[in-house]
């Protein structure tokens, strides 16, 4: 391979009784060389970091406890859904905010999954939202908004999805806010009805 | 053999030109995935990992910063560290240690000071960033003050309980920081969906 020719041109045969002059091999094993390079490949291929992390942006609404309740943008029962997020990665949604405590919401409860998961259930309602902003019960201005509620018991893969569903449906208003005693309550309430520990 | 030679070591020029050697991880995270595409920066991030156990573990990049940021977290606690633990700690990786563990942690070699990382308490947090516990702020306010182009960026364990990582983002709020970036994996768009419909718009554009 890479060694040098030292055979001294086309004079293959010399006459007879001409001495041949002892010639040093010139050729070098390269096989360690070789070796030592694909184990530095290996060793480089390894500790490299080719993929980089990738990060999803948050914002989460302005918060002030300054703030008055006349300068606060009101919610309209209408646009919002609400989703909780429990143990087990199980989700629960119901539409509306859920600030009548004397009639409890109409609970669904699904999962992070491709067929009937909460994905569908936000499709739905974006398609319900629209209808009424055709039909002129809604401004051009209200957006559908999703209230995403995490109780203890979730983990932050949970958010994480949630907040992923948030862009992969393109829902472009929802805020990460606090479970409430009550709708911790209806979460209880579906759990015993269903007959989950 | 040549050509396979040549390739060979065109490729080992090509990685170690290439190559960025992962930065020290004081714990094994496993981030959750996402659709979002956008790349961490590589300079100016506070970050705060977040593992199973909701333990939190705070770095910033720039060997400078960190000298000024423990200045300042020294004299706003009264530490008492000295130049040589403070130096020690501009070159280290991350902290997860309460404030007052910090100047023993500081003093033992850096060899040994892995195993300390694995048992460490992690950083004390608390909802309020004005209650005395809440160390965290402590940290994220010196270190905003050092620097304020900082981004910060929470690197959580899916399995991590969302009640570590809620405090994490009150202690944020406190501060009036409603944007951080939440470190993913990437993941593919589901097809079908306004996401997926989007982003072929945008390649065809």
């Amino acid at each position: 391979m890479a060694e040098m020719d030292t055979s001294g041109g086309g004079h293959k045969k010399k006459g007879p009784g001409v001495k041949k002059g002892k010639k040093l091999s010139t050729r070098i094993d390269l096989t360690p060389m070789v070796d030592l390079g694909f184990l530095l490949i290996t060793f480089f291929m390894f500790t490299t970091t080719l993929a980089k992390p990738k990060t999803m942006e948050i914002n989460m609404p302005y918060k002030d406890e300054n703030l008055t309740d006349a300068e606060k943008n009101k919610l309209k029962a209408s646009v919002a859904m609400t989703v909780l997020l429990s143990k087990n990665h199980r989700v629960y949604y119901y539409e509306g905010i859920g600030d009548n405590p004397d009639q409890a919401p109409d609970l669904k409860v699904t999962g992070f999954k491709a067929k009937d998961g909460i994905r569908d259930a936000i499709i739905a309602k974006k398609k319900i939202v629209d209808g009424l902003k055709r039909s002129g019960a809604l401004t051009a201005k209200d957006e559908m908004t999703v209230l995403i509620k995490p109780d203890t018991t979730s983990t932050y893969s949970d958010l994480v999805n949630m907040l992923d569903e948030m862009s992969i449906n393109d829902v472009k208003v929802y805020a990460i806010i606090d479970i409430s005693d009550i709708e911790q309550g209806f979460i209880q309430a579906t759990e015993t009805a269903n007959g989950v520990q | 053999m040549t050509a396979m030679c040549d390739v060979a070591f065109l490729l080992l020029t090509f990685f170690m030109l290439a190559t960025k050697f992962k930065p020290e991880e004081p714990v094994v995270v496993q981030t959750p995935s996402s659709i979002s595409e956008i790349p961490l920066p590589d300079a100016d991030i506070m970050l705060l990992t977040v593992d199973t156990k909701g333990r939190i573990f705070f770095s910033i990049d720039n060997k400078l910063k960190r000298k000024e940021l423990i200045t300042s977290v020294n004299t706003d606690r009264n530490l008492g560290l000295t130049e040589a633990e403070m130096n020690s700690f501009a070159i280290g990786s991350s902290v997860g240690v309460p404030l007052n563990q910090l100047k023993s942690l500081l003093n033992t070699p850096p060899e040994s000071r892995a195993e300390i990382e694995k048992q460490a308490p992690g950083i004390p947090v608390d909802t309020s960033v004005l209650s005395p516990n809440n160390e965290l702020a402590q940290w994220v306010k010196s270190a905003r003050y050092t620097n304020p182009k900082l981004r910060i960026c929470i690197k959580a364990d899916g399995e991590a309980a969302y009640p570590h990582v809620k405090k994490i983002i009150r202690t944020l709020e406190g501060y009036k920081i409603f944007k951080f970036n939440l470190i993913t994996n990437l993941k593919a768009v589901p097809p079908g969906t306004a996401a997926f419909e989007q982003k072929k718009l945008a390649k065809a554009e």
